[in-house]
């Protein structure tokens, strides 16, 4: 007999090419690691709840009681549950048709997509259409559908910041497109020039790619840097010039550490530009329950926004979504709940305010905490986590590093990783999985362990460092001056 | 051949408004695709090309021109490119040139056609030929996400059971809500889609009371929880959260779902088989249909490759078929053996499929039947597990209504177990199981809880799978909580174990005295024929229409099973699906009706169907 169809040989070759680093190598070794009894701080994955955050109460409850409604019955519901709660739940509840075991329209809850399109208009100042509005199983769900449109074979590009984060590049390997990398400047905290993209358009062209989509992360991850209103206007003006989608992936928009950079939606800014361009760029944001101080990530709940879509393709887009059936109806209530909070004088407010203000204000400490760490020790920079959840720092490796990675069949970034696993128990990715430019190496944590093991975690990492470089340094480190 | 569609959208002709589908002789050929940016800013000296112009119109169409009048040879590579609407056409030559008048001719565009063709250069340059036309200028580009640019395998892929009749039946709904007089009925009787709670079905207690307390687990450290839950649910749900990685019901888990859960349904899926399972084979996913469109991600390359699919069949597998780019090798299910599966005709459609080049490489049993609500027989699996084993294919077995069985003399038994029970282990045979939390007696299809179950795979195929789930992270907390549940409901001695099989047996009994109403009430309208509903949640009766319906129904740009439900809908609010939706044998029109109604609906549904039956056949009577 023949090769069976599922023999790796005779696999879809789009399936071989992903790639997926946040959960790749390191990942396995940390789990070994982990089974074989070592202590593994993982900070691979933004996943606060697994590190200790947790949950906002208000929103538990509220979701506690849409699973079992026959509590609301109870005369002695009152004794578990505040008011507001039991309110809320009785108003989802009323949203749903079935409550929450049956299927939803396939764009999600019609009651909570408008919830969805009150917070857009309060947030960003222009009204939002809750018809264009589509719920999720989580923003990843999102960008697949949508990338799914946008791609029909090797030659559509999609323009990708580079580092950036793997979802994309994964979904587009898989969709059989091309990515178009654009470099962020990490001498200018990350910042996005516009010059750059034009090279990278130009040289997609040239290789025959239709590019047809970019995509930002802002808050950025990895990066952390928050785009200033200016650099979105040249973004959008340049998706103008240039024909092409914008997808505005906005999942930190509530994790913001830093005053002076506050995050403006691309959306808001597309809508200040006026017309021609506000009628005329397409862009789809995405947002999620995963992120923020919420870090629902096991949820999966999310939903996106499409702007100046012609009403076909989001037919189209529709149907692709019905084809799902519709996303989990607990995830949708969630997001319901993140963006249609509790409101002053609400029974639940004080305790609501106090924990996601906890929450927020802890992270602001520990991204100080964790960059001041990495500038401290030897052959790292590291930039300032301006937003969402994670640190980027620049390792400087000595090239006799290099070797020592070469002989160990090992990317230089991966090696030092993998000794930094070894070594402290620090689960962290590499950046090649995220993309940098050659020659330059960077490794990726999230800011989420808890507070207090912070300036251990930041001193064990300083030590193993400092050793690495000595080990490996000799005078190089002269010759560079 | 390749089929391309092709839009004009100039604004000053009527006749470029509409679609048109060109068939050209040639296939398009990636490895020559290139760009008019290439043209624009190449620097090889050898060229004199004359350089390109851009023409905008008003309607947002671009058109871009590049041309050498001097050099009009050479041979043809390529056809035309399609982008934003206008026609990107390279051509190198003659048959080309014929093709593109043809072109030119349907779409009543002024074409010149230049070609040229630079055979020492590599790659070979190709220059597109001009296409003009006389409307007005502006400065404005055609939208790079307009239906005619997205990806056409999501134009190609269709769904029915959400389908056309259903959008006009949220209509009516909405129609009514304002205005209750508004239709000849009161109510929208929604008998399309396998969605029992919006019906009216109520969930399973224990498995919700379970689920409230993972959702709040602070709720277990109050004594007021003893007063409101049961005690097996306060037990059960910490013995959840123990499997739990830091009882974080909020974290992403593992890729393929949490580890302590898959044990529990692996136990669950040992105890219904008689035979070992493994919690690694187990991928938990969000309801069944997402693990269906991975093992498609995963088989499916090109065009080339083949999944054979019951015919009648859930057009969940048509549509993802046609979004990975694959094709559909029909088997006809047999009518009139209760919708039997014949290995025979199987093996008939095999050899089709491959002697026109197609790579079968997975066959679709749907078991409970979906439409078709047929039972398969044990010696029946058998001969099919044999089959795939002969053939090399993988079995993708649909068991997502195994709890949905009606009729004392019809039993479900996995394809695992089968398959294992023949003697065939993991090196025989290529098996996955898809399960789902949405179906059964406990019908939580808002939750998207499921998971499969693969079996025969090597490490290296399990990798990948595994990769292609970690790149949605993992799937939702709740609903893999649910499918543990369902596959670990309590046992005999447990505190809920008799309010439980209480609300169990109420809903699967009720569902058979719904499925033989409605069976009955079918066979005795002129010309319907119904088989048994042996499992799952529908009935799919064949429907006799006469010569006058169908000539209606052509008139009317329709086909005429799709006719007759949108007639049906608009008279008494019942919504059917078309049988054409799940594809039926040529010449066939059925529908499928969902047995989801409440028990006390359902003789509304029988009269108003029964009613609206005869002034249809009395209307179109020959």
């Amino acid at each position: 007999m023949g090769l069976k169809a599922l023999d790796y040989e005779t696999l879809n070759e789009n399936v071989k090419k992903v790639q997926y680093a946040v959960r790749g190598e390191l990942y396995l070794r940390a789990s070994e690691l982990q089974k074989e009894g070592k202590k593994i701080i993982f900070t691979n994955v933004g996943n606060p709840h697994a590190l200790g955050q947790k949950p906002l109460t208000f929103p538990r409850q509220v979701v506690a009681l849409c699973q079992a409604p026959f509590l609301l019955d109870d005369p002695n519901v009152g004794l578990l549950f505040p008011a507001d709660a039991i309110a809320r739940a009785k108003h989802y509840l009323s949203l749903t048709s079935g409550g929450l075991g049956a299927y939803s329209d396939s764009r999600g809850i019609p009651g909570v997509r408008k919830e969805v399109a009150e917070f857009i208009e309060r947030r960003d100042g222009y009204p939002s259409d809750p018809e264009l509005i589509f719920l999720t199983d989580g923003a990843s769900k999102g960008v697949m559908q949508i990338l799914n449109c946008i791609i029909r074979g090797e030659g559509d590009g999609i323009l990708v910041p580079v580092p950036q984060y793997p979802l994309y590049s994964a979904t587009i390997s898989l969709l059989g497109g091309s990515l178009v990398p654009y470099y962020l400047e990490e001498t200018a905290n990350w910042g996005l020039d516009v010059n750059n993209l034009r090279e990278s358009v130009a040289q997609a062209r040239f290789k025959g790619i239709t590019v047809r989509a970019m995509v930002i992360i802002n808050p950025g991850n990895p990066t952390g840097q928050c785009l200033s209103e200016a650099n979105l206007r040249e973004i959008i003006n340049f998706c103008y010039q240039e024909n092409l989608v914008l997808l505005g992936d906005e999942v930190y928009q509530q994790n913001i550490y830093q005053d002076e950079r506050p995050f403006i939606s691309a959306r808001k800014v597309l809508m200040d530009m006026g017309p021609p361009i506000s009628k005329e760029v397409q862009l789809v944001s995405f947002h999620t329950v995963s992120k923020g101080y919420w870090g629902e990530c096991g949820q999966r709940g999310g939903y996106f926004e499409m702007t100046n879509l012609p009403p076909q393709t989001v037919d189209e887009i529709y149907k692709i979504a019905s084809i799902a059936l519709s996303p989990n109806v607990p995830a949708q209530i969630f997001m319901g709940l993140m963006v249609n909070p509790l409101k002053p004088g609400d029974i639940s407010y004080e305790q609501f305010v106090r924990e996601s203000q906890g929450i927020l204000e802890s992270l602001r400490r520990r991204a100080r905490i964790m960059t001041d760490g990495f500038n401290s020790c030897k052959n790292v920079v590291c930039n300032f986590t301006e937003g969402a959840m994670y640190s980027f720092p620049q390792i400087r490796l000595p090239p006799k590093a290099m070797e020592a990675a070469k002989q160990a069949g090992k990317v230089p970034d991966v090696f030092y990783c993998l000794k930094l696993l070894e070594a402290t128990g620090i689960s962290t990715v590499p950046g090649s999985g995220f993309g940098q430019k050659e020659g330059v190496f960077h490794l990726r944590t999230t800011i989420l362990p808890a507070e207090e093991d912070m300036p251990a975690i930041m001193s064990s990492f300083k030590k193993f460092n400092d050793e690495f470089m000595d080990q490996y340094e000799d005078n190089w480190n002269h010759s560079r001056m | 051949m390749c089929r391309s569609t092709v839009t004009s959208m100039c604004s000053n002709d009527q006749e470029h408004d509409r679609d048109m589908d060109i068939t050209n002789k040639i296939l398009m050929n990636r490895s020559n695709r290139k760009l008019e940016e290439e043209v624009h800013t190449s620097t090889r000296p050898s060229l004199s090309v004359q350089r390109s112009a851009t023409q905008r119109y008003g309607d947002g169409t671009r058109q871009d021109m590049t041309a050498d009048p001097e050099q009009n040879t050479g041979i043809v590579t390529e056809t035309c490119r399609i982008r934003m609407g206008t026609i990107w056409p390279y051509l190198e030559g003659i048959d080309a040139k014929v093709d593109m008048e043809q072109i030119h001719k349907k779409i009543s565009l002024k074409v010149n056609v230049k070609t040229i063709s630079f055979n020492n250069l590599y790659p070979p340059l190709l220059i597109p030929l001009f296409v003009s036309s006389s409307s007005s200028s502006s400065s404005t580009m055609a939208p790079p996400v307009t239906v005619n640019s997205i990806n056409p395998k999501v134009i190609e892929c269709e769904y029915a059971v959400r389908g056309e009749i259903v959008i006009l039946a949220q209509k009516l709904q909405e129609e009514i809500t304002k205005n209750p007089e508004a239709h000849p009925f009161e109510e929208i009787l929604y008998c399309n889609i396998g969605n029992p709670q919006s019906l009216g079905q109520q969930p399973i207690t224990f498995f919700r009371e379970v689920l409230a307390l993972c959702d709040h687990p602070s709720l277990l450290d109050k004594s007021e929880t003893k007063g409101l839950f049961s005690s097996d649910s306060i037990q059960r749900a910490g013995k959840i959260l123990e499997q739990i990685p830091g009882r974080a019901t909020g974290a992403y888990s593992h890729s393929q779902g949490i580890k302590g859960l898959r044990d529990t349904i692996a136990a669950g899926i040992e105890a219904r088989d008689g035979f070992p399972a493994d919690p690694n084979d187990i991928f938990l996913t969000d309801g069944a249909s997402p693990a269906v469109h991975m093992m498609m991600q995963l088989l499916v390359r090109s065009e080339k490759d083949g999944i054979l699919c019951p015919i009648p069949q859930y057009p969940l597998y048509s549509a993802s078929i046609a979004l990975h780019g694959g094709t559909l090798v029909p088997y006809y299910l047999d009518e009139a053996t209760g919708w039997g599966l014949e290995v025979s005709d199987l093996k008939k459609q095999l050899e089709t499929a491959k002697s026109n080049g197609i790579d079968v490489r997975a066959l679709v049993v749907i078991n409970p039947g979906n439409p078709t609500g047929q039972v398969l027989a044990e010696e029946n699996q058998k001969e099919i597990v044999k089959f795939c084993k002969e053939e090399g294919l993988v079995l993708l077995a649909d068991e997502v209504y195994q709890e949905n069985v009606y009729v004392p003399e019809k039993k479900f038994h996995s394809f695992k177990k089968v398959s294992r029970s023949m003697g065939y282990g993991e090196k025989d045979i290529h098996l996955v199981s898809f399960q789902s939390v949405s179906k059964g007696y406990y019908g939580e299809c808002g939750k998207r809880g499921g998971y499969m179950e693969i079996t025969g795979f090597g490490a290296d195929v399990r990798e990948h799978i595994y990769k292609l789930a970690s790149v949605n992270l993992c799937s939702n907390i709740s609903g893999q909580i649910l499918a543990s549940l369902v596959m670990s409901p309590p046992k005999v001695g447990d505190e809920s174990y008799e309010s439980y099989t209480a609300e169990r047996d109420g809903i699967l009994s009720s569902l058979a005295r719904r499925a033989k109403t409605l069976e009955d009430a079918f066979n005795k309208l002129e010309g319907v024929t119904c088989n048994k509903a042996e499992g799952a949640m529908y009935l799919f009766p064949r429907i006799t229409l006469p010569e006058k319906a169908i000539k209606a129904a052509g008139e009317a740009k329709t086909a005429p099973d799709a006719f007759y439900c949108r007639r049906l809908l608009t008279e008494t609010g019942i919504v059917f699906v078309p049988g054409s939706g799940f594809r039926q044998v040529p010449g066939t029109w059925h529908f499928r009706c969902t047995i989801l109604p409440q028990e006390d609906k359902i003789p509304a549904v029988v009269t108003r169907l029964t009613d609206f039956h005869k002034r249809f056949m009395e209307e179109f009577s020959d």
